[in-house]
């Protein structure tokens, strides 16, 4: 590590520029925030863990180990909410995306500083919801809330927990607003359209997909919540309601919800790929267009989810092809990667096995879908533990990855701060071993016909239940070292300098951790984005 | 796009844009509206989309429905709102005058004409209530309905409840910028970005008034 051998920052900074709770509290200092958010998607995670570690416990043996059956219903209800709506939705683009998308535009804020703290205050409120709904005995609807079960059926505190998420969605689609404002009015003089780093073009189509996604769910969850309150029957056959009109409503945001999740993700591995072999990406403007694709493609292809609702199969039709379709950029970004390491003189610094972990991870997963998107496979693996291996390894495998991976490149930038690389590597390896021996048992379940959501299970698949379950305790192992290491850091790590991997973007031409205000003065753009190499290529 | 600054070459392309552009925008040549209104236009967009899958769910229940009811008579019902939609639209050009007046910074005017607007948005919410009352004497509530199927009341309050928190909003909204715009602290781009919010709102109203009234009306 090419550890330049600056002085430990002695000038004031983001972080000690002001002390005490209220100067954080009340900041609108976008890298304040994102700290806040790492704090909070950090503790939401811990949770959304703890009830994961639960049902692969219980699910040991057949007639399950650990819980009554309704719990375990609502633990992976607990799961699934905690997890989609409270630390991978909110995960790269707000912790992430706050710290850098001012900084790589050469801004000093965001648009609007004070909607941005709104934002995290309007987070927590749908997360004390949400927490509320679980210490007050908990939701068993799933993270779907399909309709009856939710409106009907469910026990529990559906309507908390579905206000809880209606509340956060608020959260995402100020923070969409915010950064699409921010990437349109003010980028640095020269930082044109195509200088933009790619991490940038992700979280502009994320935040495309938040504006327009996320007003669906937050309307939808409300009528749930209303019909659940008052009956007033819109998803209710007995009054004329349609529960299909739930899932066309539901999915026709969770659909491009997932990709609020992966693109973010890409786009960080598009920076770490670049970085670490020290080459100019391959085909950029294929990655940076593949991202808007997504997020246009992402609309129309929800009816992949029902499959085997009753939907018509002309519609199925349709949609299964629209969702092959949907494959396509993501398939583009996995091939222009490859192609930068190609000749590349690529390092294995921790944040790139992470990008790796995540480019194989991703494929598979993304792979898988096509099986699922097939009619006919379909109706044989819906519901099954084959989606649930799908969606893991591209939600875990992938997203997952690539916010650590982001999170292990801009840790010294954030906190100014070196972690030990060797513990970094360890755990990026127990991660993607522990990762792989959780699921890809679950694809195999899945396929011999084992049913999502049970808390019990038929004798012979327990081999596999129990490979799992071993994985899961492992992967937990791996994601608690870089806790531990990260804290450490803190206090103790080697001071990192303004550039500790040799990087190009802006946001490496500042100190670490950065002042207030960001840049001393206004960056100026005069080259391309990730211009590695681009010196002697001059030269010559 | 801005095709000057992507030939890649710094130097003199790259000065005349930095040079036409004010320090921050970048290459932002193409997108030259403020930042705030760039803002309301995507929070626009995204509440369009809420009202679009509230209209949606609405038009699917109805149309799959055998029994919908027609409770609405010309009068007074139609009446009525017709003089509400009448009442909107006159506030949204009260609206235009009080945005052109503040671009000529003739403030005291500015804030008179979004008085006038605020007032038109206040008939617009009394009318309403009146006409929510007179359903409600007749039996409709949010979860059950006198005729045919229960779901009407819970489309119709649904709907027509959103739009109204809308205007109510917008009315407090209003009155804050016309009360900042005449002391001074806001620019005219925020009268204008203010004015945004209230033609949509009016908007959202022409969808509301045909389909869920126009639609329903009893012939007799
Ligand atoms: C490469 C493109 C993709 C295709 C073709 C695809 C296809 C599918 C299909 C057809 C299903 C429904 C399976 C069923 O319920 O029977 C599904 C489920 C799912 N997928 Fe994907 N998918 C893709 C990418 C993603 C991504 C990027 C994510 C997340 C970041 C994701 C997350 C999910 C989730 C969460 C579910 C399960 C939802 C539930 O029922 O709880 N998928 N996928
Ligand atoms: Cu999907």
């Amino acid at each position: 590590m090419s550890t330049t051998a600056v002085a430990p920052t002695t000038g004031v900074n983001y972080l000690n520029a002001q002390y005490g709770i209220r100067s954080w509290l009340l900041t609108t200092d976008h890298k304040r925030i994102a700290l806040l958010y790492l704090g909070s998607v950090t503790f939401f995670f811990l949770i959304g863990g703890a009830a994961a570690v639960l049902m692969r416990l219980h699910l040991i043996e057949p007639q399950g180990a650990l819980l009554e059956p309704a719990t375990y219903n609502k633990m992976f209800s607990m799961h699934g909410i905690i997890m989609v709506f409270f630390f991978l939705i909110p995960s790269i683009p707000a912790v992430m995306g706050n710290f850098l998308v001012p900084m790589m535009v050469g801004a000093r804020d965001l648009a609007f500083p004070r909607l941005n703290l709104l934002s995290w205050y309007v987070y927590i409120v749908g997360g004390l919801f949400t927490l509320y709904a679980v210490v007050a005995g908990g939701v068993d609807t799933g993270w779907t809330f399909y309709t009856p079960l939710s409106t009907t059926y469910a026990n529990g505190n559906v309507m908390a927990a579905a206000l809880g998420v209606f509340i956060t969605g608020f959260s995402s689609i100020l923070t969409g607003l915010n950064f699409v404002v921010t990437i349109h009015k003010m980028r640095a003089p020269g930082l044109t359209w195509f200088r933009l780093p790619l991490f940038l073009w992700a979280i502009y189509a994320t935040s495309i997909i938040m504006i327009l996604g996320t007003p669906v769910l937050a309307i939808t969850l409300l009528l749930v919540a209303l019909e659940r309150t008052f009956h007033v029957g819109i998803f209710d056959p007995a009054l004329g309601g349609d529960p299909i009109l739930f899932q066309h409503l539901f999915w026709f945001y969770s659909h491009p919800a997932v990709y609020i999740m992966i693109l973010p993700s890409m786009g960080v591995v598009s920076e770490l790929v670049t970085c670490f072999s020290r080459k100019r990406i391959f085909g950029y403007s294929f990655v940076a267009f593949s991202s808007v694709a997504i997020a246009v493609i992402s609309f129309l292809v929800w009816g992949h989810h029902m499959f085997v609702s009753g939907q018509s199969v002309y519609a199925g039709l349709v949609f299964s092809a629209l969702s092959f379709a949907v494959a396509i950029p993501s398939a583009i970004k996995v091939f222009n990667w490859t192609a930068t390491l190609y000749k590349g003189s690529v390092s294995y610094q921790a944040p790139m096995l992470y990008a790796l972990g995540f480019i194989g991870l991703f494929t598979m997963g993304g792979l898988t879908g096509l099986f699922l998107a097939s009619l006919a496979t379909d109706i044989h693996l819906h519901d099954t533990y084959f989606v649930i291996a799908h969606f893991h390894y591209i939600m875990v495998g992938g997203a997952l990855m690539g916010y650590l991976g982001g999170l292990h490149f801009w840790w010294p930038k954030m906190t100014g701060r070196l972690y030990p690389d060797g513990w970094a590597r360890f755990s990026a390896l127990v991660i993607f071993i522990g990762f792989n021996l959780t699921f890809f048992p679950q694809y195999i379940l899945g396929y011999l016909g084992m049913p999502r959501r049970y808390a019990v299970y038929p004798e012979e698949f327990q081999v596999l239940n129990v490979m799992s379950s071993a994985g899961a305790s492992i992967l937990a192992v791996g994601y608690l070292i870089p806790l531990v290491y990260f804290i450490w850091s803190i206090r103790y790590g080697p001071p990192a300098g303004p550039n500790p991997w040799g990087a190009k973007g802006l946001e490496w031409e500042t100190p670490s951790p950065p002042p207030t205000e960001n840049f001393e003065e206004v960056p100026v753009v005069e080259e391309e984005a990730y211009a590695y190499g681009e010196k002697e290529a001059h030269v010559v | 796009m801005a095709t000057h600054e992507l030939t890649g070459t710094p130097g003199a392309a790259l000065d005349a844009a930095v040079a036409r552009e004010s320090a921050w925008s970048g290459g932002g040549s193409p997108y030259a509206i403020g930042s705030k209104k760039l803002g309301m236009w995507l929070f626009i967009i995204s509440d369009a989309i809420t009202f679009s899958a509230l209209l949606i769910a609405y038009s699917y229940v109805r149309v799959a429905s055998n029994d919908w009811p027609m409770p609405f008579h010309f009068w007074p019902s139609i009446i009525k709102t017709t003089v509400m939609t009448f009442v909107l639209l006159t506030s949204s050009v009260t609206m235009v005058m009080a945005v052109h007046a503040g671009k000529l910074e003739r403030r005291a005017t500015a804030a008179k004409w979004i008085a006038a607007t605020m007032l038109g948005g206040l008939t617009f919410i009394v009318l309403h209530a009146l006409e929510w009352r007179d359903l409600i004497h007749e039996g409709v509530r949010l979860f059950q309905s006198p005729w045919g199927t229960p779901l009407f009341g819970a489309a119709f309050f649904t709907l027509t409840g959103l739009h109204m928190t809308h205007v109510a909003i917008g009315v407090v909204y209003l009155g804050t910028v016309a009360t900042l715009f005449a002391r001074g602290r806001l620019s005219s781009e925020d009268v204008e970005v203010s004015g945004l919010y209230w033609h949509f709102v009016d908007l959202v109203w022409m969808f509301i008034f045909p389909l869920v009234y126009l639609l329903s009306v009893r012939m007799s």
